[in-house]
């Protein structure tokens, strides 16, 4: 799945270790989140958006769905 | 703020502290493991007595080390869950493959000498560690 979460983190200057201590997860899964090697849970998803405040499909994308 | 940012801080520590904790929990293991394998032989020139409060001590030890490891899982994230549930998976998987084909090499008379519980423990550890040096490697 893709995502936009290096994008995201970026515009707000944080590092994976940053974002990873705000999301209570480790700096390797912020990184496998971001290259696309894990894809989070549903309540990892919402506590994404929430700290970015935007919704879930703005910051993930359901290869799935856009492969149809 | 604060509170979010001490509630993160909380859960960082709780994990710090837990790894110290199952580290601490499996040195006494081991190392009452090596009081009650030596101690007989070494130290207490085989009393009954000592010997079996040397064995109770140990498995008090190893079933701490358990409820501590449960505790260290617990508090993992999902990616660090997910790489332990694999990683036990073939640590499991091996444990029983390996060890009752050991065994069976051992009853059939395959091997000159007896299958030897440590040699599966050596093992599955070895699978354990190489498992999650791997899996660690895949999600960098």
């Amino acid at each position: 799945m893709k995502n936009r979460l290096k994008v995201l983190r970026a515009e707000c200057d944080w590092t994976q270790a940053d974002l990873a201590e705000k999301l209570e997860v480790s700096r390797q899964t912020v990184n496998a989140i971001e290259t696309g090697k894990y894809d989070p849970s549903l309540p990892l998803a919402f506590k994404i958006s929430r700290l970015f405040d935007q919704p879930i499909e703005q910051i993930f994308e359901d290869g799935a769905e856009t492969n149809s | 703020m604060n509170n979010k940012n001490a509630k993160t801080k909380d859960w960082y520590t709780r994990k710090n502290r837990l790894i110290y904790r199952l580290a601490y929990w499996s040195g006494a293991y081991v190392a009452t493991m090596a009081v009650a394998n030596f101690g007989p032989r070494l130290l207490w020139d085989y009393n009954q007595l000592l010997t079996i409060g040397a064995i109770i001590l140990n498995l008090l030890a190893g079933i701490g080390m358990i409820l501590v490891n449960i505790q260290h899982l617990n508090v993992l994230d999902e990616l660090m869950k997910k790489i332990q549930l694999e990683v036990m998976g073939l640590s499991l998987g091996v444990a029983i493959v390996a060890g009752l084909s050991y065994s069976l090499l051992d009853t059939t008379n395959f091997i000159p000498f007896d299958a030897e519980i440590a040699h599966l423990v050596i093992l599955v550890g070895l699978v354990y560690l190489t498992s999650i040096a791997v899996n660690l490697r895949r999600y960098r």
